[in-house]
């Protein structure tokens, strides 16, 4: 942490929080907001004269609210930087008559009272997210009574409990009656592998930790007897299997099964165990004097607000979801963006680690070319077709396009992130998707039906959540009708209803068009124009009188493989239900409403 | 467009991923009555360096200037295939793939005869619109020497670090008034039984 504060490359923003991230990669512009510390982080030498004088006392979150701080304070005394930092929720107020004794004792004036927040604004290549893990809260496991018996912890409540720094100076203690307790019993899972309340995943660290845990009380307190309730023991790694060992032969019990129910045991502040110990078929009661929770990993709660911030998607387990799961574990799916530690998944130190450096080889490998090149995928205007409409312009995510009335448009290379929509809006087929051009996405539509039509359903998918949730499906091994081709578009905004109208008109029974749901879009929000655009498609098909619900409109992002798979039966059964009546009828009033404009251009 | 398209058509077995459901052979016999298409060979393993090496001779060989790999899906091998193209003298994006492995071998594991029917089906779109890809140029622009990591706890810490000793600036931003994360709060950690701070 030192090492951070001290080096010349690094500026540690803390109390800051990302508010806006704009560009592409290796070219992010970043907006972040720095709140105020209200104390001068250069010249405070944390001498502790203000702490002294500040009358307001509040729980102390670094303890988990098992001690109290001032209202000005340092986390805790290694903390970096090593400035005080004051809580203006917790101040008594600005104003001298209220307090402000703080800033009288302060013989450097490192207080500001009236400091403000900052916004603050950078241009960065790449971007590492590194938002970390928060403990599972076991309050809503009742059978474990926590917060109702005060001698049932949780893991992160008896590492501070041992800690030396921590509220007891690392003695552990009954919250009931401040002794020492004869017999401490771990229950492992505690909001793993289960469901609703807690997540069905591995906490990957709390296996580890319990035994560590039972290792620091039997080098410190022999004495105390120690139980670990388990369902099997993950001690995968280097080093562990050793350390589970040792555990043992120190005299700590490993019981198979985990406790039903606690209650209030025979002796005063004690509490009985009832659990079914599965390595021998019994049903036994255990008295101990102290439980800890052992429990599991989940993501941070803010990580959802960069998550949304970067265009990036989150796996079912609340995790980010990573470019791929074994090849490129560290990457995120979009270009420039990575991810370090328990951001990714439940991970230890040396594992986060581990990460964190691969992150950074892979962001200094993107930096270091010094330039880098990006798929041609952006738009021409054909300016003879160009109205000067101004609709290109409008739909543009980006603002991507030079225009102004009564002249052609010019679309701005630079800007463009590629998703087509102003090709699909553009009603004079004036614009050139590159490599998604009208040409080509319809002459997929007319090869994808170029026979045994009626038992097709036409998909088009967009390249990052949609399609790619077809390859999670089939990484997956999902299976599913063989009736639906696929067309790969960058996004669902591309989908011209020209495309639509022709799959219907060459006998398609079904039609889906898919995208990312919509705080997922690649492209900001491009993906609105698609319903907008199949919403006017259900109209335009009603007053046809074809069945708008065969024009189908799914969100699925790329982590939901089997949502996939469930969309794929569904369209199947919606396709088989389909008349073959139905089919004739639509290829022939579509082939009419195509046939006047037809013979005006002829 | 600049020439008469010549497309030259590469299905990979993938192993038995791909040929252990679709009929490989009846999806090539089918892909040279397409239009365009010069030249059909199946590959082991097209991804492989043979595998590779066999669609850049083709390629001098058949003078083909389009090429259709229908192998496993674009987000996969799409940038391996198109650095191949490359070095054959091929615009990289006169290249498209057919998906027959996540989007079809994989999903219909137990119907091997809809799969091949499928498998034709992508294919046949893949060609029609590799018949009309046109030559382009990647763009290329400058890149900041410079990072933000999100987040200060050991994950953090350790990336800004390594990104800050290889010389370039890093925007470290943590919401908390200190570093250190979950594990500052730790007593001791595994498996060195040392304090994590």
């Amino acid at each position: 942490m030192a090492d951070v504060g001290r080096h010349p490359n690094i500026e540690l923003l803390t109390l800051s929080e990302v508010k806006e991230v704009s560009g592409y990669v290796g070219n992010f512009k970043v907006k972040v907001i720095r709140h105020a510390r209200f104390v001068d982080e250069k010249e405070c030498t944390a001498c502790n004269e203000c702490v002294d004088v500040c009358p307001q006392l509040k729980p102390d979150e670094f303890n988990l609210g098992l001690t109290q701080r001032r209202a000005i304070y340092q986390p805790f005394p290694q903390a970096i930087p090593a400035a005080y930092v004051l809580n203006i929720d917790d101040c008594l107020g600005r104003n001298p008559i209220a307090c402000g004794k703080c800033a009288q004792a302060c013989e450097k004036n490192c207080i500001d009272l009236d400091a403000t927040d900052q916004e603050l604004e950078f241009e960065v290549g790449t971007i590492i997210a590194a938002t970390g893990m928060e403990p599972f809260d076991p309050i809503g496991i009742t059978e474990f009574g926590y917060g109702r018996f005060p001698n049932v912890l949780t893991a992160l409540e008896f590492e501070r409990l041992a800690s030396s720094g921590g509220p007891t100076g690392g003695q552990v203690h009954r919250f009931s009656d401040g002794r020492k307790p004869e017999s401490i019993a771990f229950i492992q899972c505690v909001g793993s592998r289960c469901q609703e309340p807690g997540n069905p995943y591995c906490g990957n660290i709390c296996c580890m930790n319990t035994i560590k845990d039972t290792l620091v009380i039997k080098d410190q307190w022999p004495d105390i007897d120690v139980k670990v309730f388990y369902i099997d023991l993950r001690a995968f790694g280097k080093g562990f299997e050793e350390m589970l060992q040792r555990s043992r032969t120190r005299g700590v019990k490993y019981i198979r099964g985990i406790p039903g129910e606690i209650e209030n045991g025979s002796r005063n502040g004690s509490l009985t165990l009832h659990v079914e110990n599965t390595e021998v078929g019994r049903l036994e009661k255990h008295d101990v004097e102290m439980v800890v929770l052992a429990t599991g990993v989940q993501p941070r709660a803010q990580a959802k607000d960069l998550q949304q911030l970067l265009s990036l998607q989150l796996h079912p387990d609340g995790f980010l979801l990573e470019a791929h799961p074994k090849l490129q574990p560290v990457d995120s799916p979009v270009r420039g963006i990575y991810y370090a530690g328990c951001a990714e998944g439940p991970k230890d130190i040396k594992e986060s680690v581990t990460q964190a450096s691969a992150a950074a080889g892979r962001a200094v490998r993107l930096m270091s070319q010094g330039s880098i090149t990006a798929e041609p995928y952006t738009v021409a205007v054909d300016t003879d077709k160009c109205k000067a409409c101004g609709m290109c312009l409008k739909v543009c995510p980006y603002n991507a396009f030079d225009w102004e009335k009564g002249a052609p448009a010019k679309p701005i290379e630079a800007l463009c992130a590629g998703c087509g929509t102003c090709a699909a809006e553009c009603r004079f087929d004036a614009i050139t998707s590159h490599q998604f051009t009208n040409e080509q996405l319809m002459a997929q539509t007319e090869t994808a039906l170029a026979d045994d039509s009626q038992n097709k359903t036409v998909v088009f998918a967009c390249n990052w959540c949609s399609y790619a949730a077809g390859d999670t499906a089939g990484v997956s091994r999902f299976q599913y009708p063989a009736n639906q081709v696929l067309i790969r578009t960058m996004c669902s905004g591309r989908v011209d209803e020209k495309f639509v109208l022709r799959a219907f008109e060459l006998g398609a029974p079904v039609v889906l068009v898919s995208g990312c749901h919509f705080v997922d879009c690649h492209y900001i929000d491009a993906n609105r124009h698609t319903q907008k655009r199949v919403e006017k498609l259900w109209d335009k098909l009603e007053t046809l009188g074809i069945r708008p619900e065969r024009l189908q409109l799914e969100w699925i992002s790329s982590a939901q493989g089997r949502r996939f798979a469930e969309v794929m039966e569904a369209v199947e059964k919606l396709r088989s239900e389909v008349t073959g009546k139905e089919i004739a009828y639509t290829k022939r009033i579509l082939k009419q409403i195509r046939k006047p404009k037809a013979r005006k251009g002829a | 467009m600049p020439d008469e398209p010549k497309v030259g058509l590469f299905i990979c077995h993938c192993g038995t991923n791909i040929a252990g459901t679709v009929d490989v052979q009846k999806v090539a016999e089918f892909a040279k009555t397409l239009e365009n298409v010069e030249h059909v060979a199946t590959s082991k393993y097209a991804c492989s360096d043979p595998g590779q090496k066999e669609i850049q001779q083709a390629i001098t060989e058949h003078s083909l200037n389009r090429i259709v790999v229908a192998a496993c899906t674009p987000r996969m091998h799409e940038p391996t295939f198109r650095a191949c193209l490359q070095q054959a003298g091929l615009s990289p994006f006169l290249l498209e793939m057919a998906n027959i492995r996540e989007g079809c071998s994989w999903v219909h594991l137990r119907e091997p005869q809809k799969a091949t029917r499928k498998a034709c089906d992508l294919v046949r779109m893949a060609v029609a619109k590799a018949r009309l890809l046109e030559p382009l140029t990647e763009r290329k622009f400058p890149v900041k020497q410079a990072a933000l990591v999100v987040g200060g706890g050991i994950a953090g810490i350790q990336a800004a670090l390594d990104i800050a000793d290889s010389g370039r600036k890093v925007h470290l931003v943590e919401k908390e008034p200190c570093l250190g994360g979950t594990m500052a709060q730790l007593n001791k950690t595994y498996p060195t039984m040392d304090c994590a701070i």
